[in-house]
């Protein structure tokens, strides 16, 4: 066992490491208001979260992530460019279904984080290099995505902008993104929506459910996804390797997919300004799917650093662009959002790699 | 001595009852109907415990009883990695319940776990909140739901006459247990025939940690599940 106070003094290494980059420390609370990440993550946060109800504040939780309420307080306070850092004990449930395991992971555990709000196209890798730069010592794999690619992508199928947006927003699903992508590459079947003489119950409205048989029925004059795009799409999804063999992969699918030519542009960019930063983008893996599995909110560029040695740890490491969250968070003050990145370690698993 | 936990009341009870007197093992409460102590006659070292069916699962895992009858539902609900807990011995082939989905019958264009999946997230545009489900089955619910990678919906607790909360405005859906579906149909709402979230039934039940002793086999042996 890693003493506690092990853990908390290599965090207290990476955050004296952040201030030293420019960041402001914070330290948001604890007990955050349940409500915005519900509705951010849904039950979602409820399976991973400590819900609890406080007599005069309502449902409270305790604080799963420090992005969101790092982001609630810029949102409500901050100026541009920003650089915020922090160090403190998020709190997850571990619900592992029928059987417990006999290693199971711990349900409070230190993140040491750096968030970055900029309009600079250089925020990218300002972010990665830093993280890439302290967790050297550990040796890790670093392993970045891209969300941009993939939803670029899928914006330019030659689909509806409805179907595209139904697609786009069940990207992080799998098994369903795979599910529509195959109702749309066939004819679809003719439904008849039988009258049933049932009374109209519950909050949904009539009209409500006309305007969807409505929209059903006239998908069905809709040409069929040609199965080469199908094709396409999970050559795109698939796509893994060395950076810069990923990046020359890449250039030639984007002949096939024009609508991803800018995110590879703009991919190859970030490479050029990590490289800039000493970092040799042969040592990075690419992986286009790596945002996929991450909580919905990253929606750019994603990393993670790994311990190879340790196959069943989750990341060491991780970050990425959460543009559209801050564009969420930003609409009770009636704020736009902006651009973001950021990123969180895990002291207490660095202090197990290497005990000092 | 083992300790075994059987429902305290209802059709339940008779038919537990009636289960292990067809092993030769006569269970009885003692007393009034009104008086929850119990005996056991035909087998030796088993004391019998009356209890609700949902703290049945809890007790077994607490280890204050050994041998519990109760649902394959409650124990999934309630048991968190149920499996490293207790044991099923037997389905006792009685009180069938389906864990389903249940919609309004109105929705002509809800047939299946996708147009749900669609409408929810139609719903949520529409509302500006997600589509609620009530239910008392929060576990199950929500494990069959990111099993099948539902989103835009959450679960909102109803711990009775859950079938009225679609008519109520509380809620948009229903996950809840039915046999016969006819308390759904009352409400006019609608099962999704592809989103049987569980089968339950009574099952004898043994904790993990009984597994493999003397006493266990030898109640076991007698009730000819060996």
């Amino acid at each position: 066992m890693i003493p506690r106070t092990a853990k908390a003094a290599v965090g207290q290494r990476l955050l004296a490491a952040f201030r030293d980059a420019g960041a402001v420390e914070v330290a948001p609370d604890i007990l955050l208001p349940a409500d915005t990440l519900l509705e951010l993550y849904g039950e979602d946060i409820r399976a991973r979260a400590y819900l609890t109800t406080d007599p005069i504040r309502g449902e409270v939780v305790l604080r799963p992530d420090f992005t969101v309420p790092v982001v609630s307080m810029h949102m409500a306070a901050g100026a541009e460019p920003a650089r915020y850092c922090y160090l403190g004990e998020v709190f997850r449930k571990q619900d592992h279904g029928d059987t417990r395991p006999e290693h199971p992971r711990d349900n409070e555990y230190l993140q040491v984080g750096y968030e970055l709000f900029s309009r600079d196209p250089d925020a990218d890798a300002e972010v990665f290099a830093l993280f890439h730069r302290l967790l050297a010592p550990h040796r890790l794999a670093a392993t970045i995505g891209d969300m941009d690619l993939l939803l670029d992508a899928v914006a330019g199928l030659p689909l509806s902008p409805e179907r595209c947006a139904m697609l786009a927003h069940h990207i992080w699903r799998p098994r369903r993104f795979e599910r529509l992508l195959d109702r749309f590459s066939r004819p679809l079947v003719p439904r008849s929506f039988a009258v049933n003489g049932a009374p109209w119950t519950g909050l949904r409205s009539e009209a409500e459910m006309a305007a969807r048989i409505a929209r059903l029925e006239s998908a069905r004059a809709e040409p069929v996804l040609p199965g080469i795009w199908r094709e396409r799409l999970h050559r795109l999804f698939a796509l893994t390797g060395a950076a810069p063999q990923a990046l020359d992969e890449l250039r030639v699918l984007a002949d096939h997919i024009p609508a991803i030519a800018e995110a590879v542009d703009r991919l190859a960019a970030r490479l050029d300004a990590i490289a800039a930063r000493g970092i040799d983008p042969a040592t990075i893996r690419f992986e286009a799917s790596h945002g996929r599995t991450t909580m919905e909110y990253y929606d750019g560029f994603t990393f993670s650093f790994t311990a190879t040695a340790h196959p069943d740890w989750p990341p060491v490491a991780s970050g990425g662009r959460y543009d559209a969250l801050t564009a969420v968070l930003g609409l009770p003050a009636g704020k736009p959002g902006i651009p973001a990145v950021g990123g969180i370690a895990r002291p207490g698993l660095l202090a197990e790699l290497d005990p000092c | 001595m083992l300790k075994l936990g059987v429902p305290s009341k209802g059709r339940l009870m008779d038919q537990t009852f009636g289960w292990f007197a067809e092993r030769g093992v006569r269970l009885s409460r003692s007393g009034s109907d009104r008086e929850y102590a119990a005996s056991v006659d035909g087998i030796d070292g088993l004391g019998l415990v009356m209890l609700s069916a949902g703290e049945i699962p809890r007790e077994l895992a607490a280890g204050r009883i050994q041998l519990g009858v109760t649902g394959t539902d409650l124990v999934r609900e309630k048991l968190a990695g149920w499996r490293s807990d207790v044991v099923e011995l037997a389905p006792l082939g009685f009180g069938e319940a389906d864990l389903v989905l249940a919609v309004p019958a109105c929705w002509r264009d809800c047939e299946d776990l996708d147009d749900f999946a669609a409408i929810a997230r139609d719903f949520r545009q529409a509302h500006g909140f997600r589509l609620r489900i009530a239910t008392k089955y929060h576990r199950l619910v929500r494990a069959f739901l990111s099993d099948h990678e539902v989103a835009d919906y959450q679960l909102v607790d109803s711990q009775g006459a859950t079938e009225g909360t679609v008519a109520n405005l509380t809620a948009e859906a229903i996950a809840d247990i039915t046999s016969s579906g006819e308390t759904l149909r009352a409400n006019h709402l609608k099962i999704l025939p592809d989103a049987l979230i569980h089968a339950s039934q009574a099952t004898l039940f043994a904790a993990r940690s009984q597994i493999g002793t003397a006493p266990l086999h030898a109640v076991m042996s007698r009730l000819r599940l060996t």
